[in-house]
């Protein structure tokens, strides 16, 4: 190669450098975009908010004097609506993946099953809402309780949870499968001793991702009918006498963060905006504590998984 | 009864025997009529190009196609001493493969402890006796070899240990519930060649036990190590012979050709 060729061969390289650089600006800023965006919003309400938050805020009821007015019911709600979920959500959605994953035959039912799943994740939460209050709250007669707001919930992220165990299960390499089965273990075995274990740090993921979703979901639990304004706290879950005692909470009517914050930002009154904001400033802190929590989770869990 | 049968029924003890067995991965068939004897506590290898259906053979006696759609088998393979039909339909898949183990291409330790995973296998037919499984699993650390190396460390992750020592992981984990017959399927593909010679000697101290059948790409392997040798191409079985006879002085030209290098 002479000086010359050489010295275009490094103009060129220099010239398809630009669209690496170029790329790398753009990504820059839409990335920049996002959480400004983001970092914008969530700083404006710790302006508005922060001034209101203190131990007083966290153990208050709601009042009509915006300088009383606390979110202990809204917070205590929202903790024990995700009790529900939770329960209910975790060992329907992981059965449902096993089952797909491991147990069901691949053909055309299963394969309308699994499109289905996917779509349910893109369902509106309002139907889901009116849904439930059908089901649960006029079928089943289960009241505009903390149960069925939980249960309400839990169907809205079923498929976030089905879908993230059938990952987690994918990622099992068929090998491991194979050398279970070859010890001779039934698919039960090979489920409960491997299976679930090995996916355990992506399902808790799934779990956690849909439960932050659900926490701060509004529209469906209006519509089964939680109150905007309540005074009083349930009975402490298992606190209350036999038999039907430990259960109570389960029926009590009940509000949650969004629906607080939703009833605030609904007044006139300029101090209760800034209660919105402290609510709203707690909601995000809950999200994004249980989105870490989800990190470590899986940090610590996938320690001991390597293949 | 060929000529082949014929020759093999008046030698040592036979632990299985494939009679007329043919494979299907739903309608191609993989294996065609294949008459084969596996003689007890013999090491007898199976050889051939890739994709002559060695592997789909050996995973015929563990059933492992069971575990997928559309497979079906024809043909029997006779397991001695109580002439057990491994492929018969009445016969469920789970009693085969606590019967044989296996032994895979790649060393698969489940992600547990070094101690779980040779403890499986005895875990899945429900002993639960902690001085049992102790002893067990000592035991099959010994007879692979690697109890030396991970006595101090059973509580450790099977992956920690290094490619060779997981191999020898994965036959403590096969030899730990006392199997009649071990299947390995190419067991020193992905080794280099020091823990390849672990693994070898350790076949050949084996037999003293168990019935082996590896399947193996190395023509020196299956010289070295066997006792018995198939050749297969495209799912048919060439020639089986002592190890030595089929080396030197094959009786099949396909087979002379393939041993030689002329072809595969």
């Amino acid at each position: 190669m002479n000086q010359q060729e050489l010295q275009a061969l490094r103009a060129m390289i220099v010239a398809h450098k630009r669209w690496d650089t170029l790329f790398g600006v753009i990504g820059i800023l839409a990335l920049m975009l996002g959480l400004m965006t983001f970092a914008a919003l969530f700083a404006d309400m710790a302006i508005n908010g922060l001034g209101r938050i203190s131990v007083d805020f966290l153990t208050s009821f709601p009042s009509r004097r915006a300088a009383n007015a606390g979110i202990l019911s809204a917070w205590v709600g929202s903790v024990l609506v995700m009790l529900v979920t939770a329960f209910a959500a975790v060992p329907l959605g992981v059965a449902a993946g096993v089952y797909l994953e491991e147990y069901a035959p691949k053909n055309w039912i299963t394969d309308i099953i699994e499109i289905n799943v996917s779509n349910l994740a893109g369902v509106p939460s309002i139907i889901y809402g009116l849904l439930a209050l059908g089901l649960f709250v006029y079928t089943f007669g289960l009241g505009q309780s903390i149960l069925t707001a939980g249960l309400t919930l839990a169907l809205l992220i079923l498929p976030v949870v089905i879908v993230a165990t059938r990952e987690a299960i994918r990622s099992i390499p068929q090998i491991i499968r194979e050398g279970a089965y070859a010890c001779g273990a039934t698919t039960w075995q090979v489920v409960s001793d491997h299976i679930v274990p090995y996916s355990s740090a992506g399902i808790l993921t799934g779990v956690i991702i849909g439960m932050a979703r659900a926490i701060g979901e509004t529209a469906p639990i209006i519509t089964v009918g939680a109150l905007t304004f309540i005074a009083f706290l349930p009975t402490m879950p298992f606190t209350g006498e036999l038999p039907a005692g430990p259960f109570d909470w389960l029926f009590a009517p009940f509000t949650v963060m969004p629906i607080q914050m939703f009833n605030w930002t609904s007044r006139p009154e300029a101090a209760f905006l800034s209660n919105a904001a402290a609510a709203g400033f707690i909601l995000v802190l809950m999200t994004l504590a249980m989105n870490g929590l989800a990190i470590w989770l899986r940090y610590r869990l996938r320690k001991n998984i390597k293949w | 009864m060929n000529a082949m049968t014929d020759r093999y029924e008046t030698l040592l003890p036979l632990k299985a025997e494939a009679r007329n067995l043919s494979f299907y991965y739903g309608n191609f068939q993989a294996l065609k009529n294949i008459n084969m004897p596996i003689y007890e506590k013999k090491v007898t290898s199976l050889i051939g190009p890739s994709g002559c259906g060695k592997s789909t053979y050996l995973r015929c006696f563990n059933r492992m196609h069971d575990l997928y759609p559309g497979n079906r088998y024809e043909g029997a393979i006779d397991f001695h001493p109580d002439h057990t039909d491994l492929l018969s339909k009445k016969v469920d898949p789970i009693e085969v493969r606590m019967r044989i183990s296996m032994v895979f291409q790649k060393p698969n330790p489940f992600p547990k402890s070094i101690y779980e995973n040779v403890a499986y296998g005895l875990r899945v037919r429900g002993e639960n006796a902690r001085s049992v499984i102790d002893d067990k699993v000592e035991a099959a650390l010994r007879g692979a070899a690697l109890w030396g190396e991970v006595k101090d460390r059973l509580k450790e992750l099977g992956a920690n240990l290094s490619g060779g020592q997981q191999q020898r992981l994965c036959i403590a984990r096969a030899l730990a519930t006392d199997p009649e017959l071990m299947l390995f399927d190419e067991p020193t593909s992905a080794l280099d060649p020091i823990a390849t010679a672990s693994i070898e000697e350790l076949i050949t101290e084996l037999k003293e036990r168990v019935t082996i059948l590896i399947v193996t790409h190395n023509m020196q392997q299956a010289a070295r190590i066997s006792d018995y040798t198939a050749y297969m191409y495209i799912g048919e079985m060439v020639e089986f012979g002592v190890t030595d006879q089929i080396f030197i002085k094959p009786k099949r030209k396909e087979t002379e050709d393939y041993i030689t290098g002329r072809f595969g």
